[in-house]
């Protein structure tokens, strides 16, 4: 099941068993108001695959997140996440069939603290009567103390997020996906703002929770881009240009002239 | 001895705050106490009959901040339509009061004894079917809550389901309470109409009107108080608590961890429902009677003010803020009556522009301090109260 079985080049048309994919999405399209901000968009994404996507500003890229975590909803096509079609899912029973997403901006809840933020995303106690008895046990205490050591926050456990650094901040929210343990993490612009040393331990971050998952990246920085992809989707104008490895991706005329080149 | 005494209060906070949880904190207890003793000792033991039986009413109210503290101070869902419940649950009381004050006995007099006399006046000749169940006290003490609540859990499913929230739906809780006042009004033969359900006399046969009852009744809505006090603490302890706090912030973020934010926002409205229903029913207990002047969008307001003069966050502040609004507005008015109305927009400005959090507020920011600061002597007094952990020395 790894690359091997995969079409090398920019996958056209369905391929005979979707299962082997842990995301398979096709043909998909949405318009607000007649502009199509993603046309017909199809890739397809590996068990523990790291997958980016870059493209010009426009591109759709954001708007594909949106669309796989039901935030937007679908105008046709479809977006099938092992082997269930998640179109028509709410966004809530999406996170729980297993993807997570982060947002662009760091989301996460300045009024609470570190610890509040991580215990608020350890996926028990979801419901309205879970959450009134959800109970502080020692497998969340040692849950989060767990997370918050990956995400070099393990000091900060006590204060209120709004006082964390904007790097932090991001690591914060990608410890909150964490806890959640989804099997497809969507990252948009995970390092955005951060500094070189914050941009070199988030991939350090990245590579060591990529274990038992798949991860679809949104990603300007081409260095970062370099270091973590496996594979590469570059859109433009809410299309696939093209799609491959790194190397391929970066020697591709048609990336070059709209994407790369300037 | 004061180093340590410093270090030990630090690890001891870091001990609650990181790994401990506690119902209450120790200040929150003192709150707690504090409150208690006032409402149920200093009150009673210094004012008249007459004007413990206005607190008793003032602190009705209380009941309506408490759920607004929750509802919108932690939830962020405005209501300006408190009253509607408020006024269910005091409708409900009234027309148990009022069917066992029209025995066949007290209204032979009527061309239809037997049923309560503005349906008399109005030549309605039968009880409405709605008027049946609350000829049993247990049934009515059962839908003086879930009527309000059934009422809020439509209303909010309704909107919340389509995402509707912030202004518009303060509109529409407010477009409500002024829909449900015109129809009680316009009802008339089946809700006593702008009159309300007056002429209220006993309880299962216990006369509410004498001043022994009204004394009972003070503290047994004191008591009420306290208990849904408790339960909104516990409310904001929980998990459920702090899920209301961040779907204040980032609604979206909540919704992608993985939580159904529309139910959230549903318990928390009709939370405020059920407060505000068992406050509008012990307002008729002890004021003997329900009119639709408790429902429109005029008290639905002044009841938002009361949460926020008192700090919307404030489970405590809202209460002490009810009673010092309707102080206020009681001693205003009986002696500027105009002014009142002016009055209480200049505090709800003052509110908003000067001190948001409201009375609570002030309280942690400028008293607090201060009094801390002043009673050091009394930290190892409060410490042996405070969890076990022996911090290290």
């Amino acid at each position: 099941m790894n690359a091997a079985l995969l079409p090398s080049s920019a996958p056209i048309g369905t391929p005979a068993d979707d299962k082997s994919f842990l995301l398979a999405v096709e043909a998909l399209t949405v318009s607000f108001d007649g502009f199509k901000a993603v046309n017909d968009v199809s890739f397809y994404v590996d068990p523990d695959e790291i997958r980016v996507i870059i493209g010009p500003n426009g591109a759709g890229k954001t708007t594909v997140l949106d669309l796989i975590c039901g935030r937007t909803k679908a105008s046709s096509g479809s977006i099938k996440y092992k082997g269930q079609e998640l179109t028509k899912l709410s966004e809530s029973a999406i996170v729980q069939a297993g993807v997570g997403r982060k947002f662009q901006t760091p989301s996460i809840y300045d009024d609470l603290t570190v610890f509040e933020n991580l215990e608020i995303s350890f996926p028990r106690g979801r419901s309205v009567f879970g959450a009134l008895t959800f109970k502080r046990d020692a497998e969340v205490r040692d849950r989060i103390h767990e997370i918050a050591q990956t995400i070099f926050l393990k000091d900060q456990l006590d204060e209120r997020a709004e006082f964390l650094s904007h790097g932090q901040k991001q690591w914060l929210e990608i410890g909150m996906l964490l806890i959640q343990d989804p099997e497809l993490l969507m990252l948009d612009e995970p390092v955005a703002g951060m500094s070189v040393g914050e941009r070199i331990k988030t991939a350090e971050l990245l590579n060591q929770i990529i274990k038992g998952r798949s991860v679809l990246v949104i990603e300007h920085d081409m260095k970062f881009v370099e270091d973590i992809a496996h594979r590469v989707t570059v859109l433009h104008q809410g299309r696939v240009l093209s799609e491959g490895s790194m190397e391929r991706v970066k020697n591709d005329p048609k990336v070059i002239e709209v994407y790369l080149g300037h | 001895m004061t180093s340590q005494e410093k270090s030990s209060l630090q690890s001891l906070s870091k001990a609650v705050t990181v790994n401990d949880n506690p119902f209450m904190k120790p200040v929150e207890w003192v709150s707690l106490a504090l409150l208690a003793g006032v409402i149920l000792v200093v009150l009673p033991l210094v004012l008249d009959g007459f004007r413990l039986n206005l607190v008793g009413k003032y602190l009705t109210y209380a009941f309506v901040a408490l759920g607004l503290v929750i509802c919108w101070g932690y939830a962020g869902i405005l209501s300006l339509g408190q009253g509607v419940f408020f006024g269910l649950g005091g409708y409900c009381m009234a027309m148990y009061l009022k069917l066992e004050a029209s025995s066949v006995e007290n209204t032979k007099i009527q061309s239809t004894p037997g049923i309560p006399d503005f349906m008399d006046w109005n030549q309605i000749t039968e009880l409405p079917w709605f008027w049946h169940p609350f000829q049993s006290l247990p049934l009515t003490l059962l839908l003086v809550v879930a009527v309000p609540v059934a009422f809020a859990f439509l209303i909010s499913v309704a909107m919340f389901k389509r995402r509707v929230g912030g202004t518009y739906f303060a509109i529409i809780t407010q477009a409500i309470a002024a829909i449900l006042t015109i129809l009680i009004v316009g009802q008339q033969g089946y809700t006593g109409g702008i009159n309300g359900i007056t002429d209220l006399r006993t309880l299962h046969g216990w006369d509410i009107r004498q001043d022994s009852a009204k004394f009972i009744l003070y503290f047994v809505n004191g008591g009420l108080l306290i208990g849904c006090i408790l339960m909104a603490q516990y409310v904001k302890k929980s998990k459920l608590g702090r899920i209301l706090v961040a779907m204040r912030e980032k609604e979206d973020r909540v919704r992608f961890s993985g939580y159904s934010v529309a139910g959230f926002k549903v318990f928390a409205f009709c939370l405020a429902a059920a407060f505000a229903a068992i406050g509008g029913a012990m307002f008729t207990l002890q004021v003997g009677f329900m009119s639709p002047s408790f429902v429109g969008i005029v008290p639905s307001i002044e009841m938002v003010i009361y949460a926020a003069v008192g700090g919307r966050l404030s489970l405590f502040g809202a209460v002490w803020g009810t009673l010092l609004v309707n102080w206020a507005k009681t001693s205003f008015s009986e002696s500027f009556p105009d002014l009142w109305l002016f009055g209480l927009g200049g505090l709800f400005i003052a509110v908003v522009l000067i001190f948001p959090n409201g009375l609570a507020g002030i309280w942690r920011e400028h008293i607090e301090p201060r009094l801390f600061r002043k009673a050091k002597g009394l930290a190892p007094v409060a410490s042996p109260a405070l969890p076990h952990g022996t911090p290290a020395e």
